[in-house]
């Protein structure tokens, strides 16, 4: 009876490990895409003006702001720099435009200080990215903050580089 | 992708503590020693079982449990020139040549009702002679190294005056595989890393375990629904309840000392604030109220006091406030970022992960003295946890790019790392003694 049921549990860890494997994928897009510049023979008839933010096909094109979905911080804190809040003006025109639109501010931080501590300035990140987006003209009902605190880094070498990369929020769409 | 793939993708598993995980064995290293530390030889306990003895024996446990402590030398097998296997056998003057100060003989054997076995053992001082201990501890089928674990205590005891923490538990996380690999587990093992068990299995992060004060409850937060939420499991059956999973984060969970109450963060007004809530009713009461992140409870002994960590003041800082409620008094006075306190079991001493720059260490604020002892080198050392009878610190710390546990004396003198060969090992929590 105890090796059938250490075999029974076996297979649902086996199992569970294997549907861990194919998880689908839910990867943000690539913040900074280095697509190269469309070709002179390429169509360009229908090309979206990058500065039309109610335009959804600028989340493809690396032109545009709306392309640029990652909000990085300093070490401990939440202000959003200076050279983030186009990209976040453009997010706050899109979601006003288009009342379907729904993101999730996903708050990060690095590896340094406590993971619970951390959790709380990863929202402290995301609300201040919901903030911004809302005085610009997104509906309090279009964002969501969750934090992940310092659980899901990009990069995993404790070094400036990599911490820098880790303290963001991600604007993740869930409807455009 | 499949629908049915999907929906295993979400699969949490949540196993009782019987199931055995595929979990790589912890390994124990001494890092630094305590050259004043006590000479013992625990000879090797006669087996007088038909069944064959196991390969990790009692005496080699007992022993290994001692060095582990810190506080004794035990002396290798090898060098002992004669195994007495009762006290008419010890010759005295000569375990005195070798500069051994105690003598432990035993023997092993299986128990009169045909379960489990007998474990009958003395303590002697070399010196006056004198017969300190003489026990026997009785264990079930299987439970051969907790017996040894139990005769570490009572031996620990007889020397130092404090109670043993050999018998315990330790519950930890562990992260394997990256993006869509990942794996979370809440493990529980010995204290001394073996036999781990996973309780727990998610592609979520899982964080922050804290064990209820009978040892037979964990208390976590688990992301495996896209959001923060906590959870209170029974360890041996699995059972679990889900306890808060409101708007925002829902974190660091702490049981008081009576068990009736669960401390935890919550972020629903708008940043993170400290509440309580009673178990039995569901009543819940915040107990702090600032703008700033009040995260990271933990309890008094005495249940009066709860100290968490707070940047009210600018940097995270270590605060108490009544557990009724009240005003915060800041409590850590020195240093740039103290976090995540640990109270120890006389209530006079917190641990924190203490910042300075990018190093991070593990330190422990004195209440009486007002001062920190700094007792780990860094650089990324965080989550510290008392042992139950406050003799070490467990701690998570970093070692070659990835996550691994250590245990520090309480004095800073010995340090012992537990290495898991696999992933990275965080969040420790020592559990309350067992009875």
């Amino acid at each position: 009876m105890k090796i059938a049921l250490r075999f029974a549990l076996a297979l649902i860890i086996a199992v569970a490990l294997a549907a861990c494997k194919s998880k689908p994928v839910e990867e943000p897009a690539p913040v900074e895409d280095t697509a190269p510049p469309a070709t002179e023979t390429a169509d360009t008839r229908g090309a979206p003006d990058p500065r039309d933010y109610t335009d959804a096909r600028n989340f493809d094109n690396p032109e545009s702001l709306l392309s640029k979905r990652v909000i990085y911080f300093d070490f401990d804190k939440s202000t959003v720099r200076p050279e983030f809040r186009d990209v976040i003006a453009a997010h706050a025109a899109y979601m006003a435009s288009s009342a379907s639109a729904r993101v999730t501010l996903e708050g990060h931080a690095d590896e340094r200080g406590t993971r619970e501590y951390n959790l709380g300035l990863g929202e402290r990140r995301g609300n201040a990215v919901s903030g911004l987006l809302s005085a610009q003209g997104a509906r309090g009902n279009q964002t969501n903050v969750v934090s992940y605190g310092e659980e899901r880094p990009v990069c995993r070498v404790s070094d400036e580089d990599c911490w820098a990369g880790n303290r963001r929020v991600e604007i993740v769409y869930t409807a455009r | 992708m499949t629908k049915p793939t999907r929906l295993l993708a979400a699969l949490v598993f949540v196993l009782g503590f019987f199931a055995q995980a595929a979990q790589a064995q912890l390994e124990i290293e001494i890092v630094s020693g305590n050259p004043s530390a006590f000479p013992i030889a625990i000879v090797p306990f006669a087996w007088e079982d038909p069944d064959p003895e196991p390969i990790d024996t009692v005496s080699q446990i007992v022993s290994n449990d001692l060095y582990r402590s810190g506080l004794f030398k035990p002396m290798a097998e090898a060098d002992m020139v004669d195994r007495p296997r009762d006290a008419e056998g010890i010759r005295f003057g000569t375990w005195r040549l070798l500069k051994v100060d105690y003598i432990v003989i035993g023997s092993v054997r299986p128990s009169p009702n045909g379960m489990g076995h007998d474990i009958n053992y003395q303590l002697f001082d070399v010196h006056s002679q004198e017969r300190l201990l003489s026990q026997i501890t009785t264990v079930g089928e299987g439970d051969l190294r907790f017996g040894a674990h139990r005769v570490a205590d009572a031996i620990y005891e007889a020397l130092t005056g404090v109670p043993g923490a050999f018998s315990t538990r330790i519950a930890y996380i562990t992260s394997t595989g990256e993006g869509d690999d990942s794996l979370y587990e809440l493990v529980v093992a010995d204290a001394d890393g073996f036999g781990p068990q996973s309780i727990v299995g998610s592609p979520e992060p899982l964080l922050s375990p804290s064990w209820s004060p009978d040892g037979r409850k964990l208390a976590y937060v688990s992301f495996e629904k896209g959001n923060s939420e906590i959870y209170i499991q029974d360890v041996a059956t699995g059972a679990r309840e889900i306890i808060s999973s409101g708007q925002g984060i829902n974190g660091a969970p702490s049981f008081s000392p009576d068990g009736t109450q669960l401390a935890m963060t919550l972020s629903r007004t708008g940043n993170p604030e400290v509440f309580v809530t009673d178990l039995a009713t569901g009543k819940q009461s915040q107990l702090t109220n600032h703008w700033a992140i009040d995260t990271e409870p933990a309890w008094s002994p005495d249940g009066r006091t709860i100290y968490f960590t707070s940047d009210r003041g600018g940097k995270p800082q270590i605060y108490g406030i009544s557990a009724r409620g009240g005003t915060p008094q800041r409590v850590t006075l020195q240093g740039d970022y103290n976090a995540r306190a640990s109270v120890a079991p006389d209530g006079r001493k917190i641990a924190v992960a203490q910042g300075r720059g990018n190093e991070y260490r593990i330190a422990v604020w004195d209440l009486d003295t007002e001062r920190f002892t700094v007792l780990t080198p860094g650089t990324l050392d965080e989550s510290p946890s008392f042992a139950p009878n406050g003799s070490m610190v467990l701690y998570a710390t970093r070692q070659g790019g990835r996550g691994v546990l250590s245990a520090v004396s309480a004095d800073g003198n010995v340090r012992q790392r537990l290495v898991l060969s696999d992933g990275d090992v965080r969040e420790p929590a020592w559990s309350p003694v067992i009875r």
